[in-house]
């Protein structure tokens, strides 16, 4: 907590969000346990089973209701507690403690839990440790029972509140009145606790970790949460009161708005559908390209594989890597480029020459078609994988048709390989290139005869074509992606990738830039996939384009400098935000 | 009695999902199944206890079967480690 700040409490952020409303707080009733038993044993034990059995059916019944209000992954939390109490070293051992040192069932089942709650939170791995939880979970459970304590009802409120608890359960989460619980607040737990997975599923704030909360508040006082920063604010006063409505107004504007587009087709104004893609670099970026609406993966950047490590990767681990990519997209298209690293990057185990110009060097392509093994090992694991979703292989740095044709040779051996290995790839996989060299821009039209798509990429693009280098400050003022230059290169890839019929897209830096959108869709451009959090904004912006109108300015604004092109474009936004808000 | 050994070749081991399968399977038959792993014996048909054998990918395990569906149980058990659990 803050020193001196009695109205600002600070805990860890477990899900954004803003609410402001009344306490309500969990208590759990402490339960008294006797060791002695009332009675005999044999009635203990009879105990013991009813206790388990109406457990399971509490169990079974929750599960379902979760399934179906929720999901089915946390539907599985309490499969895992169904097995405990099916579990017969569980069981067994509380039967048995009972039986031979004559103890009460709750007695025993203290014990037991104990026993085994310390087994598991000595265990190294985490997962192994948080099953500590599930264990007290379903004890406490089979307890409440035993002493016919109803379970703390969260499932029906009277009115909305924002829960305290020094803990929050599967189990009370699970009940939870979802249309009344606007809010959650522990003293314990982390980012990956239970409560913190549960709000953001439920899509309401909650803050953990804020030690001693319980005592801090009482039942019916109005506080408010801010779920991203982790902050209470307790009391609540006015001015705060009122900046976080607002706060809380403009979360549900854009979380609505977000909605809106998320799901909507990528389309013109007059109805050209251009896909929006997102560009990656792990897997684990994928799901921010389906949280902002990709329509797929325009660039899946396969570096990371190869970086921060003493040896190559093998197969199996590229191809876990882009197996998981390609199932999580569930069939979308994922565009995943071969190695693309140089001797700018330090990849000790590769023996890299030490280079004056590593840019125009030993990289990419370069590196593949010398060193085969690798480009063999990238490939083998890329066919394997195809069988699990959507795969197209992109080329990068291609300057010369001949590393096309070298390329397709050495793919065609590797395919006879897994055909002799009895090995499963999809007969669909496209094949393209990136056009980053001015010499692949100028004969991309026999190029386009011998590929399936183009992706262009601007960022080494207009390096290589204005021969400048972004990175150094003195002249970095001269890469411009509004140059003519790269422009006109730009419409001419894309008109010969239509002569021969295939797809062109973009996956440089340029293809999320607002100012150019409307001139790339001017010049026919089919795809254009950029960092996830562009994709939204440029779903909206695309919407009040006219491909034909564009397709016309652009004749005209070919014929001109950058600094007029520039401001033709930055003029064109303003105007389409302005129509935007009217 | 049969005994077959096996090789964990799944991603996360007997931990999380893979763990409680194992269970659920062995739990069908009313043979006797046990783990075994570096000298030490499991009941395969508790959670708990197979859980808490933290069994890595790459380690290798015995598994006992004893009873009269011995043989559906030992096939079934084995056809899950090699289908990686279906990971």
């Amino acid at each position: 907590m803050i020193q001196g700040e009695i109205d600002l409490l600070k805990g860890i952020s477990a899900s954004s969000g803003v609410a402001i409303g009344k306490v309500l707080i969990l208590q759990e009733e402490t339960v008294d346990i006797e060791k002695d038993v009332n009675g005999d044993i044999e009635d203990e034990l009879e105990r013991w089973v009813q206790a388990i059995e109406a457990s399971k059916k509490q169990l079974q019944q929750i599960q379902m209701k979760v399934q179906e209000e929720i999901d089915r992954e946390h539907a599985q939390i309490f499969e895992a507690h169904l097995l405990i109490l099916e579990d017969p070293a569980f069981v067994d051992e509380v039967k048995n403690k009972i039986n031979s040192e004559h103890i009460s069932a709750e007695f025993a089942l203290m014990e037991t839990t104990k026993h085994f709650i310390q087994i598991f939170e000595s265990m190294e791995n985490e997962y192994m440790r948080e099953r500590a939880a599930d264990i007290e979970d379903v004890s406490t459970r089979i307890l409440h029972n035993l002493k016919g304590i109803e379970d703390v009802n969260l499932s029906s409120l009277e009115e909305e509140a924002i829960i305290v608890a020094y803990d929050l359960t599967p189990s009370h989460t699970a009940q939870m009145d979802k249309k009344n619980v606007i809010g959650l607040i522990t003293e314990i737990g982390g980012k990956t606790s239970h409560t913190a997975i549960m709000a953001r599923s439920l899509e309401i704030p909650a803050v953990v970790g804020l030690k001693d909360i319980v005592n801090q508040v009482k039942n019916g006082d109005i506080i408010g949460i801010d779920g991203e920063e982790g902050i209470v604010h307790h009391p609540l006063e006015d001015d705060v009161k009122q900046n976080l409505l607002k706060k809380k107004q403009v979360y549900e504007n854009q979380r609505k708005e977000l909605l809106l587009l998320k799901d909507a087709p990528s389309a013109t104004k007059d109805q050209k559908r251009i896909e929006l893609a997102g560009n990656i670099g792990t897997p684990q970026d994928v799901e921010k390209v389906l949280q902002n609406g990709g329509e797929g993966i325009g660039l899946f950047r396969t570096e990371f594989l190869y970086m921060n490590r003493d040896s190559l990767p093998t197969e199996e681990e590229q191809f876990q890597a882009y197996k998981q990519v390609l199932s999580d997209m569930e069939g979308k298209p994922v565009v995943i480029r071969t190695l693309d690293i140089g001797g700018d990057k330090a990849l000790p185990y590769l023996d890299l020459p030490k280079e004056l110009n590593p840019f125009l060097g030993y990289r990419a392509i370069r590196i593949c078609l010398d060193q085969v093994d690798i480009f063999k090992t990238q490939l083998r694991a890329l066919l394997r994988a195809s069988r699990f979703g959507n795969l197209k292989i992109m080329l990068p740095m291609i300057s010369a048709i001949n590393e096309l044709h070298e390329t397709k040779k050495i793919y065609e051996e590797v395919k006879l390989e897994l055909d002799q290995e009895d090995k499963v790839y999809s007969q669909n996989i496209e094949v393209g290139i990136m056009i980053e060299t001015p010499s692949a821009a100028i004969i991309s039209d026999l190029l386009a005869k011998e590929v399936d798509f183009f992706s262009i990429g601007t960022n080494d693009l207009i390096q290589y074509t204005i021969a400048v280098d972004r990175m150094n400050e003195k002249i970095s003022h001269l890469y411009d992606p509004f140059h003519p230059a790269i422009l006109r290169l730009i419409q001419m890839v894309i008109e010969n990738g239509h002569k021969e019929g295939i797809w062109v897209g973009m996956c440089g830096e340029v293809a999320g830039d607002p100012k150019l959108i409307p001139l790339l869709i001017g010049m026919g451009i089919d795809e254009l996939s950029m960092s996830p959090s562009s994709i939204l904004p440029a779903r909206k912006l695309i919407g009040h384009i006219s491909t034909k109108r564009m397709k016309d300015e652009v004749q005209e604004l070919l014929k001109y400098n950058n600094k007029h092109i520039k401001s033709y474009c930055e003029n064109l936004l303003k105007k389409i935000i302005g129509d935007e808000i009217q | 009695m049969i005994k077959k050994q096996v090789t964990i070749l799944n991603e996360s081991g007997l931990h999380a999902r893979p763990g409680s399968i194992l269970v659920k399977e062995a739990s069908k038959f009313e043979s006797d199944i046990q783990i075994i792993k570096d000298g030490k014996e499991v009941n395969a048909k508790s959670m708990l206890t197979v859980l808490s054998l933290g069994v890595s990918k790459g380690q290798s395990l015995e598994i006992q079967v004893s009873g009269p569906d011995e043989k559906e149980a030992i096939d079934a058990l084995v056809s899950l480690v090699e289908k990686k659990f279906g990971e």
